[in-house]
Parts: C-alpha cells; structure tokens; sequence
C-alpha cells in the first residue's frame, strides 16, 4: 500500500511534467502522444524506454485517468484493439530490440494500425493446420495464401501473420511468425459481410508479398509458440478487464428496464435478475482473477472468463430484443458498411443480439476453450490426436 | 464510473486468502480429515448422533472456532466473517454435521447485539451451543415472529423446521410484542419447551419442530433492537452460507474429476469424453465463479461494507444454485456408484438441495436484489 501511494505520486509528477513540457491545448494531437509515449506514460507495463515503466497494469487507468483530467487526447485504443491487445505484447516478448523500436511506437500512437492473419478457410479452430505458405528467397520470404476473419485488415499499415514455413514435418513444427506490410502490392483486402449486415471483418488474399526476414517475429518454425502467446493476450483482452458492476451488456438492458417500465412482466424480470446476478459475479470473478495474477498465480483462467462473458452477452442480448416486445422486431439499418470501431453494446438491440452470436466464434470457440480448461485446468485426457506425428503435406485434407 | 471502478482496482477487497486464513482451513481440514469420515456422517441418516458431539467439541472448544465471531473483550477470538467463511467452506467440503453456522454464526450474532455477555461469553468459549429459533427457509426479508408472550410473560406459540436447535442448550427465540421484536432466551431442556426432532431431507443438519407452551424466558434485546439483531444474524447467515455451499461444490467437481480420470469405460479413461470434459468445464467455471461471490460476501461482510446486503443476495442468488448443480453432476457422472447409499455423493446432494431453501431461495434473493439495485418488478 505504502509502495502503491509511493508509485501514484511519482506518476503525478511525471504527469505534471508533460503537461508542463508538452501543453496538449496547443500541441498537434499526434505530437503529444510521442511525447507521452516518451515519457514512459503510454502503458505502464512495458519497459523504460518502450513507452512505460515497467509498473504493474493496474497502475495504468490512474494514468489515464490524470491525463484525461489534465485535457490530454488519447490514443484512441479501440481503433487500434489488434495492434494494443495483441501485435503489442507479442511484439515485446519476441521481437528483437529493433523491431520494438521500429514498431511499438506508431503502433501505440496509433499512427499505424495493425491487423491480424491468423484464421484462414481451413483452418479456424485447427488453427495450426494453416497453410498460407512463406518461401525463402534470399534475404525475403515469399508469401501465398488467404487469410480470413481479419478486422481492420482496409486500414492496416501492418499484420501479424503465420504461415507455413515447411511443410515437410508436422503442422505445428512447421510454422513461422511474420509482420506483413499491408501495403505490399500483393495483399488483396476485400470485405466479408456477417450477418449483421455489415463487413466488420475482412479476407484477405496475399500473392507473391515479398517480407523481409527482418520481419519474421521469433524463430524460424517457433510461429506456433509465438501464435499461442498471441492468442493468450486475446483471450485476456477479450474477458478479462476491469469493469464496473453493470458494465457491458448488463448495463444496456438495466437502462432499458428502468427506462421502460411498461415492458417489465414478473417472467422477464427473474430472467433479469439471473443474469443480474451472473454478471455481477462475473465482474467479481474477473477481480479474483487479476488479483490471483497479480499474486504470480497464473494459469489459462483466461479462457473460464471468456466463456461466462460470450455466453452473458448472447443471453442478455437476446432478453433485450424479447423484453422490447413489437420494437424487438425492428432492425436499424442492413446497409453494408465498414465500421471504423466495433462496439459489442453498440447500435440497437437486434444488432447486438446477432453480433454476439460471434462472442462464442471469435478468439478461440467456446468448444476449444471448454478442451482447455478441461485438459489443461482440471488435467482431464487430452483429445485424441489422429494429425500429430504426421508431415503437414501428407494430412487428409 | 469506470475511472472510479479501475481506480478503486488498486486497494479493493482481497478475495483471496490471507496466510492466517490459510492456516486457519489446514487445522479445520486436518481435524475433519481424521474425525469426519463418510462412514461417519452417513450414521445420521439411521439416527446416530455420536459423531455430532464429539467433532463440535473438538471444533468449538480445541479448535476455538465457536467465538471467532465475539470480539476478544466479550470473550471471544475477534476475527471477522472472512475467517468463519473459511471454516465454513471446509464444514461444506466433508458435509460436517455441527451447529458452527446456527450457533456461532447465526444465534452468536443475534446476541452481539444484547448485553447477555455471560451466554456470549460461553457460546464463544464452547461452553454452550445455541440457535436461533427461525425457520430455516427464513431471511432477513421474510423473516416473521410467530412467538408471543402471554399475560404471564410466558412464551406461546410453535416455530417449524429449525436447524441447530437438537445441538442447542439455549434458544433465542424472537418474541412478537406490541413494541416490536424482542430477543429472548430459554434453556432448550426447560419446562414448556417442546423440541420435537424432524426427519429432514439433510439429516446432517437436522431440523426440530419447537412448540413453546408457558416457557420462561430472559429478554436478550429489546424491542427496538431485537428485529435487527434477528435480520442481522439471518443476513450474515445467507452471506456465510454461501462459503459452505462453494466447499460442497469444491468437494463434489473434486472428487468427480478425479473419479472419471481413473474410470475406464470403451478402454478409455470416462473423462476424456469430450461430452464428459465440456461438462466439467463448465461445473468448474461455475465453481471459480462461486469462489468469486462468496469470497465477496465474506469481505463486505467482515468490513461493514455497504455493499454486504447485496453482496450476500448476490452469493445466495448464485453459490446456492452451483452447489445444487455440482451435486447433481457429481450424482450423474459417478452414474451408478452415485445413486448408491454407499457413495458420498448423496450426503452432499441432500446438503445441497437444503441449502438452496436457506436463508431464503435464490429466486427470493434476486427478488430483493431488483429492490436494491433499482431494477423493481412493477413499475415504481
């Protein structure tokens, strides 16, 4: 505690130094967040000289919050959700000291967005069976294949990609770790409409990209490891934040049964209040989790907190769309369009109730997570696996 | 209200567990360990109470589990709901058949709220046991006195399916008077007391029948503060309740994995099954979600927090119904071991499916919580 007001209080002054230095009322909005990036009050949590201070995260929403207060702009974190959650800490436990210089910055500015080439048609939740191929020529890889799922591919300056590498062993040996420059001649971005009607995500054709190897993240034939790592910051960002009670999913329907008392009947209102009530737990679960972390308990209770939130956010969703009865029925608009931010509690009911249909899809099923927790919490026997001493090029497929 | 929540991340409740806590659960699990066996908690269901006595003297007086909740200058060892939350979770783990949640949660904090400190002083020193004669389906919303006095200042009246008064030397009884709610106390074995014995679904925790016909008694509380020391003691039982319902859960996704890792059925260990594995997975989010609601209401509870209420609506509405369902999966996924007398599973089935009713159900519960949280059934 003593240490915790020690580390706020030279967080205020650090802060105070900036503003000094740095007024955000008459600096250009890209120029401040340099500066702030340099001051090491971008995220706490990373390194001195990369942005941070090597602090734990919790101290970071207080950074926030004193910048926020003090009329600094933010970097606009949801426009860049691939690039923070993902491409960011996978870049600072794999890459080299140059690749973190060259692109944590701009990455964490926002001034470069980044995107993801994970998922491809054949391969989703068998995702090391992917078969993008990366052949060496010279000091550059050579890459063909398609990618699919890939959000913020249009506006992408840079991808985190995996692809095949040798196809000669087995599936997860022969994989290797890539940044891929979007604006390389040979990427194809084309946009894939889902069923809310509009193209959040996108497929993503490479043909001939040539990458450098100075590009390539980790090892050659280490892509599963460093894809893993990856996927764990996913699962991490997409279950297990700090929220407030009735934050998120909860909250929108709440409001919606405060400010329409005319819906209310005694059947919805038990459903309510279970869901209520698991939400709530929920949010509590989440803070035993970060505290456990905090203890150096870690472990893939990652994965338990992504399962409780798809499965809350589809059934809130879907009591909100029956408790408002006639208007349950309409849909705001099924215009195709590419949204510059995807907010799950965004738009109207029906649109949430069907973008949450992906909360169960996205980031690993809740099939998958139910194997791992199940194999790798409870230490139940694994899945049988027909593919795994078998060279990727002589599998079934 | 977000940057006040992340903020307020930095120094919010612990739901962990601290080491005296920590060291607290190793002695009462080793005791249990040696003394509570199956073989010996299922002798309750034919009508053998032995093990009862001997394992709550053990507990209360060796052990000093009975006066956790008595301050040090009323007798007692001072510590806080988040100590007797951690016995509670280990009395729930071997479905232990002793009075600690009726006396020395429940009728203990009923009579904190008095002067009585001789009875506080032996209740925390083992020395006695009580209980308070409520239903045990009541809670501090639906709790109502059916106790009166008569003109002689003699208590009348019958009060069903109350937990821990078998144990009991003394009962708190909660008198309805024209000034509200008294606290009284009676000796259990005293004239006009009738303590009839109920065959219970839980007989590890075995109900009684009181019939009070001209009893003396001692006021405890008076009227303006007997109706909450009675809410109170229900409240933190509905709080504290929930630990015991997360330790039967604990021991019931414990002892199911475990068998179906050793189980072969097709030449393959039952718990490779992918439908057997989702199961469980999912048996296990609930029972860290469990361990997240009651940790809560063990720490707003022990700081007076001003969230308790809800927090323990919140553990009662959730840990009740994941005991439940712990047992249900542990019965099923034993399959034919669990239907049998033999196996445990049943002990913690019975004490589960009881638990649900105590303290009031988990639809009651989130009845108040739509009260408390400004999300009412009608409109306001």
């Amino acid at each position: 505690m003593v240490r915790d007001n020690m580390v706020r209080d030279d967080l205020r002054s650090r802060v105070k130094a900036l503003l000094a230095a740095t007024d955000p009322a008459t600096t250009d909005r890209l120029d401040f967040l340099r500066a702030r990036f340099d001051a090491g009050l971008a995220w706490a949590n990373f390194p001195e000289g990369l942005g941070g201070l090597g602090l734990p995260r919790a101290f970071q929403p207080y950074v926030d919050q004193l910048l926020e207060a003090g009329g600094a702009p933010d970097n606009n974190p949801l426009r860049n959700g691939i690039g923070l959650g993902m491409a960011a800490p996978t870049i600072l436990a794999f890459g080299t000291d140059e690749q973190k210089q060259r692109f944590l910055k701009p990455l964490w500015t926002g001034e470069e967005v980044w995107c993801q080439l994970f998922s491809e048609p054949g391969a989703g939740s068998d995702l090391a069976a992917v078969s993008t191929r990366a052949v060496r020529d010279g000091d550059s890889w050579v890459v063909n294949g398609q990618k699919v799922w890939t959000s913020a591919a249009h506006k992408a300056r840079f991808a985190i990609l995996l692809v095949r590498t040798d196809p000669n062993v087995s599936k997860h040996a022969g994989l290797s770790y890539f940044v891929c420059d979007m604006t390389d001649p040979g990427v194809d971005v084309r946009p894939l409409r889902q069923l809310t009607g509009e193209a959040e995500f996108n497929e993503v054709f490479l043909t001939d990209v040539r990458i450098p190897d100075f590009y390539r993240l980790g090892e050659e034939g280490q892509g599963w490891k460093v894809a893993t790592a990856t996927l764990m910051n996913e699962r991490v960002a997409i279950g297990g934040a700090a929220a407030p009670r009735e934050g998120g999913m909860i909250g929108v329907v709440a409001k919606t049964w405060r400010d329409r008392p005319e819906l209310r009947t005694a059947e919805l209102h038990d459903r309510l209040m279970m869901l209520w009530v698991e939400a709530e737990v929920a949010r509590l679960t989440g803070q035993r989790l970060r505290q456990k972390l905090a203890l150096g308990q870690p472990g893939p209770e990652g994965s338990t907190m992504k399962l409780t939130f798809a499965r809350l956010a589809q059934q809130l969703s879907g009591l909100e769309v029956e408790l408002l009865g006639e208007d349950g029925l309409r849909y705001s608009d099924w215009t195709m369009v590419r949204p510059d931010i995807v907010e799950f509690t965004g738009r109207d009911a029906g649109y949430r109730y069907l973008r949450a249909k992906g909360n169960s899809i996205e980031g690993g099923t809740s099939e998958i997570l139910r194997n791992i927790v199940a194999e790798r919490v409870l230490g139940l026997p694994a899945e049988p696996r027909t593919d795994k001493d078998i060279a990727w090029k002589d599998l079934p497929k | 209200m977000t940057s006040e929540s992340t903020n307020s991340d930095l120094d919010e409740l612990n739901l962990l567990y601290t080491d005296v806590e920590d060291s607290l659960r190793e002695s009462v699990h080793d005791l249990l360990t040696a003394r509570c066996t199956p073989e010996r908690v299922v002798a309750a269901y034919d009508g053998d109470r032995d093990l009862q006595l001997g394992l709550w003297r053990s507990l209360s007086v060796d052990l000093g589990l009975a006066g956790l909740l008595v301050p040090q200058d009323r007798g007692g060892a001072g510590a806080t709901a988040r100590e007797a939350a951690v016995v509670l979770e280990e009395l729930g783990r071997f479905v232990a058949p002793v009075p600690f949640i009726t006396s020395a949660v429940v009728a203990t904090t009923a009579l904190l709220q008095g002067d009585d400190d001789e009875t506080l002083g032996q209740l925390a020193a083992g020395g006695c046991t009580a209980a308070l004669v409520v239903p045990f389906s009541a809670s501090a919303t639906s709790f109502r006195p059916t106790v009166r006095a008569d003109d002689d200042g003699k208590l009348q009246g019958r009060v069903t399916s109350v937990v821990g008064a078998l144990d009991a030397d003394v009962l708190l009884v909660p008198v309805s008077t024209d000034a509200g709610v008294e606290l009284h106390k009676v000796a259990a074995s005293g004239a006009g007391v009738g303590v009839e014995p109920v065959v219970s679904l839980d007989m590890t925790r075995q109900l009684a029948d009181i019939d009070f016909t001209g009893a003396r008694s001692t006021q405890v509380t008076v009227a303006e503060s007997g109706d909450a020391a009675v809410r109170d003691a229900l409240e933190l039982g509905a709080a504290l309740l929930a630990s015991e319902q997360l330790g039967v859960a604990q021991w019931c996704l414990d002892h199911t994995v475990s068998y179906l890792l050793d189980r072969k059925q097709f030449g393959r260990p039952v718990g490779g099954f992918q439908a057997i594995k989702h199961r469980l997975a999912d048996l296990y989010v609930m029972v860290e979600s469990a361990h997240a609601a009651a940790r809560y209401a063990a720490a707003t509870a022990a700081d007076h927090d001003p969230d308790r209420r809800l927090a323990a609506s919140v553990a009662q509405a959730y840990c009740s119904e994941v005991a439940v369902k712990a047992a249900e999966e542990c019965v099923q996924l034993h399959g034919g071991i669990g239907m049998t007398w033999e196996h445990p599973a049943h002990l913690y089935l019975k004490r589960a499916k009881a638990d649900q009713i105590a303290f009031g159900t988990a639809g009651a519960h989130r009845l108040r919580l739509g009260e408390l949280v400004g999300l009412p059934v009608v409109p306001a």
